[in-house]
């Protein structure tokens, strides 16, 4: 017998809600680690630019150590791993206040800020080395260096590798189901599972997916037309792997 | 002129505000300053000139500290630049430097260019420190360019703004170098006659440049390296007219040439 179409199944019953539910979830997990991503990304990819060693292989420590395992294991490992190797007052304030959440957040913002600094990092070192001595010579100390030139034209030339890979992370959320985040791809799951109707409820996401990257993606390349220096065309390649 | 006041100043009167001593650089295998010694007064202004290769960027980056020596000793301002206690952000603060490739932070306006430093290092409030950018732009001849961006100026504009932004710190000494090279032939004078105007007003400049005609009207001293080598130095006129070493002649007759 042929697939029977039925979409009302997409806004009768809970589906609606779950839908709803699904894409909030998927935002705020998509968001915070976004945060923790670029937080991450800026320090440990300036890090690994600056001439005092230990430190620049301290982030070189963190950068490959994340970005060269799968997320899906990152994210076994926060959930399943970690925790229980925490103090038990910790964890019981963990398991009170959804570890499912906070380990996907943690796992997406740590793998994606390694993949971050490799942006930041390359976007630095295709700064001339005579614009951090022209800072410093005027005084400035390398911190001051780094805050108020190297990084302001830095984050100007990566928007593009940087939206890219913020779609990624954005596309990665849903790996956030395997450890039974309620974010939008566990939610068509859901649907499927209720109505039988695959074709529909994954539809649905995908389309939501589609809408949110492409939405985001229209939004920094406003951004980038905004900021962007004048008279300044470099562009950074995008990270690797 | 006032190469004439130093003239007779030179002996008696001699306060050193940068002294190399016996210093000697390598990078790596390659030994580019050889026993260096080089004593520059308060208000000097000593022109280096050489071959390509022969250390002068070397020589200069010394004076602040952006390239480290491995023996002797630098004094700049009474500090010992080994020093372990050196506050060396303090010292590149009085040490004004200008490169050849200008290095103007092209995201920020000319304006902001200036007063990033007097703002972040010396604590100025930010109308005082317009007030300053404002003036020094009206001295280096370009005051309707403040709210330029880099990108949008000439290379002479770009290299007076970068000489502004310099001197927004009140630098005891300035050091150029090659601030011409990088420009096209009918910059050169603009940015050189700013230089010019320096000098008279007494700043001790440190200069590298292949302007000889320059050189020869606003340097106290000439000061030839070659092979990381001070070979001569002398007073303009008996350093061009009269030189005494062989290699000085043969550098002064290629440079004199075109
Ligand atoms: N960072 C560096 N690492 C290794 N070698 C260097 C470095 N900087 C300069 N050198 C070498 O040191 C020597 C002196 O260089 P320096 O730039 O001081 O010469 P210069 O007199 O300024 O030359 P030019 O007129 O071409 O600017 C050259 O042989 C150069 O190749
Ligand atoms: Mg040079």
């Amino acid at each position: 017998m042929a697939y029977q179409f039925d979409w009302s199944v997409l806004w009768t019953g809970q589906s609606g809600f779950w839908l709803l539910q699904g894409l909030f979830t998927t935002l705020r997990l998509s968001a915070l680690a976004w945060l923790l991503a670029a937080g991450l990304g800026i320090v440990s990819g300036a890090l690994r630019t600056v001439a005092f060693k230990p430190l620049a292989a301290l982030a070189a420590l963190y950068v490959e150590s994340f970005r060269n395992v799968p997320l899906l294991v990152w994210m076994f490992f926060w959930y399943f791993a970690v925790p229980p190797a925490l103090p038990g007052p910790v964890q019981d304030w963990l398991y009170g206040h959804g570890i499912e959440f906070l380990a996907g957040m943690f796992a997406l913002g740590v793998y994606h800020g390694a993949r971050f600094s490799e942006i930041i990092r390359g976007g630095i070192q295709s700064i001339p080395k005579t614009q951090f001595e022209a800072a410093l010579s005027t005084g400035l100390t390398t911190a001051q260096t780094y805050r108020l030139v190297i990084l302001p034209i830095t984050l100007r030339l990566i928007i593009p590798p940087a939206t890219n890979e913020s779609l990624n992370l954005l596309k990665n959320s849903s790996v956030a189901l395997t450890i039974s985040v309620a974010e939008l791809t566990f939610q068509t799951r859901q649907i499927e599972a209720y109505t039988a109707k695959a074709f529909e409820a994954l539809t649905a996401g995908t389309l939501i997916y589609l809408v949110l990257c492409l939405t985001i993606a229209a939004i920094m390349a406003r951004v980038e037309r905004r900021v962007a220096i004048p008279g300044m065309i470099a562009r950074v390649s995008p990270a690797e792997h | 002129m006032r190469s004439g006041i130093l003239q007779s100043a030179e002996r008696t009167n001699f306060t050193p505000v940068v002294e190399f001593h016996q210093v000697n650089k390598w990078f790596g295998p390659l030994h580019v300053l050889k026993q260096i010694n080089l004593k520059i007064a308060k208000g000097e202004v000593v022109v280096i000139c050489g071959p390509s290769g022969s250390g002068k960027s070397t020589l200069i980056r010394c004076i602040n500290r952006l390239e480290p020596i491995q023996s002797g000793e630098i004094i700049v301002d009474g500090e010992r630049l080994s020093d372990p206690a050196l506050d060396l952000t303090a010292l590149r603060a009085e040490i004004g430097f200008v490169f050849q490739q200008f290095n103007l932070y092209p995201h920020l306006t000319a304006m902001q260019n200036i007063t990033l430093a007097p703002i972040k290092v010396r604590n100025l409030p930010r109308p005082q420190a317009e007030k300053l950018a404002t003036k020094l732009l009206v001295r280096v001849g370009i005051p309707d360019k403040a709210q330029a961006y880099p990108a949008n100026l000439s290379g002479g504009q770009q290299q007076r703004v970068a000489i502004a932004r310099a001197l927004a710190m009140q630098p005891k000494i300035m050091l150029f170098d090659e601030p011409t090279s990088a420009l096209d032939p009918e910059m050169i004078n603009e940015v050189l006659e700013v230089m010019s105007d320096l000098a008279r007003e007494g700043m001790t400049m440190v200069v590298v440049t292949h302007e000889m005609g320059f050189a020869r009207r606003v340097a106290d001293r000439m000061v030839f390296l070659d092979e990381g080598q001070i070979i001569e130095e002398g007073r303009p006129e008996s350093f061009f007219t009269a030189p005494k070493s062989e290699r000085t002649k043969q550098f002064l007759s290629k440079i004199l040439s075109h």
